[in-house]
């Protein structure tokens, strides 16, 4: 079946369908990242986004169960130049097609993925429609218009989870994770250094989460625009302080607004897992996985409490801040990966350290 | 970190002669680096013994040595040049192995010569089999599993804790048996039983089997910082027990999650660390169980390889360049990525393609090796191809290959093939098993039945499924749509394989489907899939909606590679390939570049203004024609493959520029060519055309035997033969008919024991200059290319030399030669006789510009682009004062039961280069630098046939002056003792006498002089030659060869010999014409 991608700027892309049927606005980025589509699929970040993989065969290895980094998925669609309908992998337990079908996901594969790119590299990350129904071209770019895109909007409603749960029994440090939208590999990482996780929905006054006295907090990565989601910031600024907090991503950029910063929209985003970041106390770069639109301004930090820990060597942006005397840090990348390079995992020992003290 | 100031002084060592297993990219990496270091303000000391090399031209290094890799000859180097480091990753196997030798022996420490990039330790470490499995089990790696057994029994128990299949390997035996495998118990006991007898200690190693494993690679950067980076990742097509260098093989992994994935890179980077390895590139290979997921490192190399040149193609990460800025003490951080300019090298390459390598072979050469693949290397070339998704570059990479095929189509009706034999050639990895799974896949087999065969992953099979469904919907159709046509192309279709399935021609459907719209579009590799912008105008095409190219408003001139390596074609070429650009690049013209093997220096993105890595076919490159409209296109420079296109191009509008279309015509077309000569007054050696059987015959006897046959329009000798009588002749015509269908067989008169000479000279229409000629050692009859070469003659007397050079002068003007010219002379009785004209680049152009200062193929360059010689200052031939020897190297050890002896049909892979002032020594050199380890005492085996008996009494006679002893069999012996020369008497094989070769086997031959009598007294002598071979003891088997042998032995022995770099023979070559 055909399908088309409609961008606001008027560009047209045609293709077949290979998800679910229909039509579903969204904000179109790139990913770059040559293997974890599962991961990338089941990111919560990406809600609100289509996504185009840059990598050209996609599908090839199937879908799993271990893989996912969420309950579902919430992005908005996906675009890739050919779908492979063969799963091969000792552990496929379903081709993709199937799994998007499944999940109501638009996908579209025959498209010139490189084109889309450099489209977005020039033009900007931009609002998009992807439709199985309607191929009315004219009527494709009036929906798209009129969609409210990302910027100002609060999304992490829509994915944070509804009540507090626990993802495992035991462990040495109680960590309070404030879900974003935040990503199973965060879970896994902490449980794997000894922290008993507890998971609150986003919108968890900061009195509550102190009630549950916990060794430490774990801000996670989450979707769209820092500056749309305030009760959290505000949350946030009332554990300043009080507990050693490790932001990730969205939770860094939270905590960039908590701490008086500003954010600003990326012309089109971080998005794959190739970035080198320095760390700039060891002077060490890590290859990091990255997934973000919105990024904290480095000026706009106030020297007197937070410093510089981490710039991304392509575009000097800022990829992390510790605060001068408390015991708060965090990271614009994703240092879980899942998927991508795990050379940045020594951040989970810091927060640890962080929670000894 | 900044760059290093406390060394300023480096060391490289190259990896000496083409190989199998040892290519072009080498040369690449070595010159990559020399050009680095030089930039970056070190002295680079360069040693290398191949002189058909980029990095060996005289403005890449400080100081050139074109001398043998010997630890010997490096120490006389460093003696005398006192570098501070040594670079020793940039020369494949050969340099790191020689660095160790250097180690041991002291050399380094006695002169205080640092190792930079990796040390003795980490080199160590990576190549002992014993110490890298030490070293993965330390930092918990998993390997194959192995134990050690001493009774049937333990051996039993052993492989029931391992499970099969198994290796068993015997210890110690003689003669080193390798390994054998065992599928099931019956199979091992017998098996465990007979490797415990054959060991002498009685012990066996039982190591598991990954046999039909995935196998995957990575190529993996750290720098001193210890920051590492994956630049690339390899998935193989074909699985574990099929060498990496002659599996196809896929960029990036295809079929792994991103979990197992970031395992294997884990593991990678845990493995360079451990192994120590301080700065550059490695290559760590794995296998991943495709049942359970297993997985297991199998081993690393602590060097650049040729899988580091694949992925930087593939990439566009130039890993060499890279490795040789870290050696030296920049971090990844520091350095700039060329192609975005404004991102760092501490990244990993994101790639928007899928990149297909497949190996090219020569089973055809060596028809008594079979084509069977196993762990060791068999390939001599490779070519690879870029493409939008895998169909696509698989189909291109195999229209790349030049091998008959525009994609993956049918060279053989799959009906007609049985059930057996497909079976057969799917279990047994073979040189065509990726055209049996077509078969098979035409016969109906199922993915899943062809994947239990071959244990070739389904992604892959199922891909090439999709390819056949595709083509059984092209096939008989009258018309294509453009929708058809479309999905065709994008699966990598030609337009030829669309031609042959709907019975049109090639270009028929070029214009229908450009009638439609369809026309190739050019993508970037760029690194970053797009992310930034690329400033590096590195193509590949593909069929979708956007192009990516970009135009100057600059003259543009086209050179059309060489493509895959073959036996025939090889480095030379793209040597000239890349002068060529250079050259015209110095004329202000803008140069692009076309080529398919990714071990070359044409294929570097710095050596061109632009690069489009593309197969060499007519449809191809008229792609890129046709988007870029050249100036114009030169076809002389890469051998064979662009002067196969010329005709068609030029019917097509392409502006061809140099030696007309029409004279390159006239010097191919036999009977052309024999009126041009005949008009000149030149003689040449009988011959004629034949088009059938009895003509054949009727010639063959009109002009008497023996007769050189052979199909025309071939490369590097293929098929050719001497032949002597009717039978054979008729052997050969039936043998010859698959290869040269269509046209015609070509019979000579041969010339025995004529010497033959090679002229390569250059014209720019109105002057001819010679650039060298050069007398063979070895006499007419063995390929002009296999056989040793002196520039200048060393036996030739001033009117043959002067009646050479007024033929090459008429036939150049005749011919209207614009560029180069190469003439293939013989001297019989004092007459000179000529045998071929190739108004192209020769293989010896190289050679010739080392030895004589003068870069050849530049020149030519220009003068295709309207210089006149005389603007360029090059008006007369050069004389030296030197001599230049060159020996060409053998595959022989790669294909057991091969015979060694030469002759009319080219065997040789590569060359090297002996340089010195006497002719002795040269040779001498030559030799070593060929692994022809001429001895200085010992016993010599000589055994020669009869026309030789009397010339070997005077070679045999100095050597046993000289202190050698002589072993001789009955014939020779004979002679010997009549002139009173001590021998020792050894019987014959075929007598029953296996006493030679015990003590060959046993070391104790330090050479052996055999001259083969025909072809039934070889019987004999082949298993002595094979074993020659195997044990490394150096064979000659021609007279020339001997006596020029001796002559450098007694040198050597007498004074030594010393070294010295080629710009001092450069300088002494203008001293001399000033």
């Amino acid at each position: 079946m055909k399908a088309k991608l409609v961008l606001e700027d008027g560009k047209i892309f045609e293709g077949f369908s290979f998800g679910a049927r229909g039509q579903r606005c969204g904000e179109v980025v790139f990913n770059t990242s040559m293997t974890g589509y599962q991961e990338i699929l089941t990111d919560p970040s990406y809600k609100g986004q289509i996504v185009a993989m840059t990598y050209p065969l996609i599908g090839n290895y199937g879908v799993n169960i271990e893989d996912a980094e969420s309950r579902k998925l919430f992005l908005e669609g996906f675009v890739v130049k050919e779908y492979s309908g063969i799963a091969s992998n000792w552990r496929s337990k379903k081709d993709l097609g199937s799994y998007l079908k499944d999940n109501n996901i638009l996908a579209i594969e025959g498209v010139d993925t490189r084109a889309l790119t450099r489209h977005i590299r020039l033009q900007g990350a931009m609002k998009a429609i992807i439709s199985t129904q309607d191929m009315d071209e004219k009527s494709l770019l009036k929906k798209v218009k009129s969609s409210p895109g990302l910027v100002g909007i609060d999304l992490v409603k829509e994915v944070t989870s509804d009540k507090i749960q626990y993802w495992n029994k035991s462990g040495k440090y109680k960590v309070v994770v404030i879900d974003c939208g935040v990503k199973f590999n965060i879970l896994r990482e902490l449980a794997k250094q000894n922290c008993r996780v507890i998971i609150v929905p986003s919108y968890t006054s900061a009195e509550k989460i102190l009630g549950m006295k916990p060794d430490g907090i774990l801000l996670s990565n989450g979707p769209g625009d820092p500056a749309a989601v305030r009760c959290v910031v505000e949350n946030v600024k009332r554990l300043i302080g009080k507990l050693p907090i490790f932001g990730i991503c969205l939770g860094h950029q939270v905590l960039g607004l908590a701490l008086g910063g500003k954010t600003y929209k990326l012309k089109f985003g971080h998005h794959g897992a190739n970035h080198p970041v320095k760390d700039l106390r060891t002077g060490k770069v890590s290859i990091t996985v990255q997934n973000h639109g919105f990024c904290v301004n480095i000026k706009s930090l106030n020297k007197k409490d937070a410093n510089i820990t981490h710039v991304n060597l392509n575009d000097n942006t800022l990829e992390g801040m510790r605060h001068k005397k408390l015991p708060i840090f965090s990271v614009q990348f994703h240092p879980e990966s899942s998927a991508g390079p795990h050379d940045a995992k020594y951040l989970f020992d810091e927060f640890i350290r962080m929670m000894e003290i | 970190m900044p760059k290093r100031t406390d060394i300023k002084k480096i060391l490289i060592i190259g990896s000496g002669p083409i190989i199998i297993s040892q290519a072009c990219e080498f040369d690449y990496s070595g010159t990559q680096a020399c050009k680095v270091l030089k930039q970056e303000g070190f002295k680079v000391v360069l040693v290398n013994s191949n002189p058909a090399t980029i990095m060996t031209d005289p403005e890449i290094a400080y100081k050139t040595y074109i001398e043998p890799i010997t630890a010997e000859v490096i120490e006389k180097i460093i003696a005398k040049e006192r570098p501070d480091a040594l670079l020793p990753t940039l020369g494949g196997q050969t340099a790191l192995n020689v660095t160790v030798e250097l180690a041991e022996k002291g050399i380094l420490k006695k002169y205080k010569v640092e190792t930079i990039g990796a040390d003795i330790k980490a080199i160590k470490k990576g190549e002992n089999r014993q110490l890298f499995k030490e070293a993965m089990k330390r930092i918990g790696l998993d390997l194959l599993k192995s134990d050690k057994a001493r009774s049937l029994k333990s051996a039993c128990n052993v492989a029931k804790k391992l499970g099969f299949p198994l290796i068993i390997r015997p210890s110690f035996t003689l003669g080193g048996t390798g390994g054998s495998i065992a599928w099931n118990i019956k199979e091992f006991k017998d098996l465990a039983k007979r490797g415990l007898e054959s060991s002498m200690i009685g012990e066996i190693l039982i190591e598991e089997s990954a046999v039909g494993w995935k196998e995957f690679e990575l190529e993996v950067m750290r720098d001193l910082k210890d920051n590492v980076v994956i630049v690339c990742s390899i998935e193989n097509f074909d699985p574990m027990g099929v060498h990496t260098g002659d599996s196809i093989t896929v960029a990036p992994t295809q079929t792994l999650t991103d979990k197992e994935y970031q395992q294997m890179r884990d593991s990678a980077i845990k493995c360079i660390r451990e192994i120590g390895v301080q700065t550059g590139g490695s290559n760590i290979q794995f296998a991943v169980h495709p049942k359970t997921g297993r997985q297991v490192i199998i081993e690393m190399n602590p060097r650049v390889s040729r899988s580091s040149a694949l992925a930087s193609k593939a990439t566009g990460f130039p890993i060499a360049k890279i490795a040789a800025k870290l050696a030296i003490g920049y971090t990844l951080d520091e350095i700039s990525n060329d192609i975005t300019r404004k991102t760092p090298s501490s990244f990993e390459p994101a790639i928007d393609y899928c990149v297909v390598k497949v190996p090219r072979f020569t089973f055809e050469k060596f028809p008594e090796a079979k084509d069977i693949l196993g762990v060791s290397m068999k390939s001599v070339g490779e070519t690879m191809a870029i493409g939008r998704t895998f169909k696509e570059a698989l189909q291109k990479a195999l229209r790349g290959l030049e091998i008959g095929h525009s994609g993956l189509d049918n060279k053989l009706d799959y009906r007609r093939i049985s059930d057996e034999k497909i079976k057969l050639r799917l279990k047994e990895p073979n040189a065509s098993r990726i055209f049996y799974i077509k078969y098979a896949l035409q016969k109906g087999y199922s993915v899943k039945k062809i994947c239990s065969i071959t244990n070739i992953d389904p992604w892959f099979i199922n891909n090439i499924k999709e390819i056949v469904e595709l083509e059984k919907e092209i096939r008989g159709k009258k018309f294509l749509s453009g929708e058809l046509v479309l999905k065709s192309k994008q699966y990598g279709f030609g337009d030829k394989q669309i031609a042959q399935l709907i019975k049109s021609d090639e270009l028929f459907v070029r214009k229908s489907r450009k009638k439609n719209g369809v026309e190739a579009i050019f993508k970037l590799v760029d690194t970053c899939a797009a992310e930034f912008e690329a400033y590096t105008p590195y193509y590949y095409s593909t069929y979708e909606e956007e192009d990516e190219t970009r135009f100057s408003k600059k003259k543009k001139i086209m050179i059309l590679g060489g493509g895959p390596n073959r036996i025939g074609q090889g480095i030379e070429f793209d040597y000239c390939c890349c002068h060529a650009s250079f050259a015209l690049k110095e004329l202000g013209y803008e140069t692009i570049m076309v080529n398919s093997n990714p071990e070359t220096v044409s294929t570097d993105y710095d050596t061109s203004d632009k690069l489009y890595f593309e197969p060499l076919t007519f449809e191809d490159v008229m792609n890129i024609i046709d988007r870029e409209k050249p100036d114009g296109v030169i076809v002389q420079f890469g051998g064979q493959t662009p002067l196969n296109l010329a005709r068609g191009l030029e019917k097509a509008g392409t502006p061809i520029i140099g030696t007309s279309v029409d004279s390159i015509d006239k010097a191919e077309d036999r009977e052309k060519f024999a009126k041009v000569l005949k008009k000149l007054n030149i003689n040449q050696p009988k011959n004629g055309s034949a088009f059938s059987r009895e003509e054949a015959f009727s010639i063959a006897r009109k002009i008497g035997y023996p007769v050189l046959v052979r199909p025309s329009y071939v490369l590097g000798g293929r098929a050719m033969k001497i032949v002597y009588d009717d039978i054979s002749l008729e052997s050969f015509i039936s043998e010859a008919r698959e290869v040269c269908e269509g046209h015609p067989v070509l019979i000579d008169k041969f010339l025995e024991d004529a010497i033959e000479v090679d002229v390569d000279a250059i014209s720019d229409g109105t002057l001819t200059v010679i650039g060298g000629i050069m007398e063979h050692i070895e006499e007419a009859g063995v390929h002009s290319v296999d056989s040793a070469c002196v520039l200048p003659p060393y036996t030739l007397g001033e009117d043959i030399l002067n009646t050479i050079k007024r033929y090459t002068y008429a036939l150049s003007k005749e011919l209207r030669v614009k560029g180069l010219m190469n003439i293939q002379f013989a001297i019989k009785d004092d007459k000179v006789f000529c045998l071929e004209v190739n108004p192209r680049a020769s293989r010896t152009i190289p050679f010739v510009s080392k030895a004589t200062g003068v870069p050849l193929a530049k020149i030519a360059a220009k003068v295709m682009a309207g210089k006149k010689l005389s603007e360029l200052g090059f008006t007369k031939e050069v004389k030296v004062k030197h001599i230049a020897v060159k020996e060409s190297v053998f595959p022989f050890s790669r294909f057991s039961g091969v015979d060694i002896v030469l002759g009319p049909e080219m065997k040789s892979t590569g060359e090297v280069m002996g340089i010195d002032s006497s002719f002795g020594i040269a040779f001498y050199k030559s030799q070593l630098a060929a692994g022809q380890n001429l001895p200085l005492k010992g016993k010599i085996f000589i055994s020669v046939k009869n026309n030789d008996k009397r010339n070997i009494v005077f070679i045999a006679k100095k050597l046993s002056d000289m202190g050698f002893e002589i072993i001789a069999t009955t014939g020779t012996y004979k002679a010997l003792c009549s002139n009173n020369i001590k021998a020792r008497l050894v019987g014959k094989i075929s007598e029953g006498d296996r006493s030679v070769l015990d003590l060959i086997k046993k070391n104790e031959i330090a050479l052996i002089i055999n001259t083969p009598s025909g072809e039934k007294g070889q019987s004999d002598m082949k298993p002595i030659r094979s074993l020659a071979v195997m044990q490394c003891v150096p064979c000659i088997t021609t007279m020339s060869g001997a006596q020029a042998a001796v002559n450098g032995i007694e040198v050597v022995m007498k004074k030594g010999f010393n070294v010295r770099a080629i710009q001092d023979y450069v300088r002494d070559i203008r001293d001399f014409k000033s």
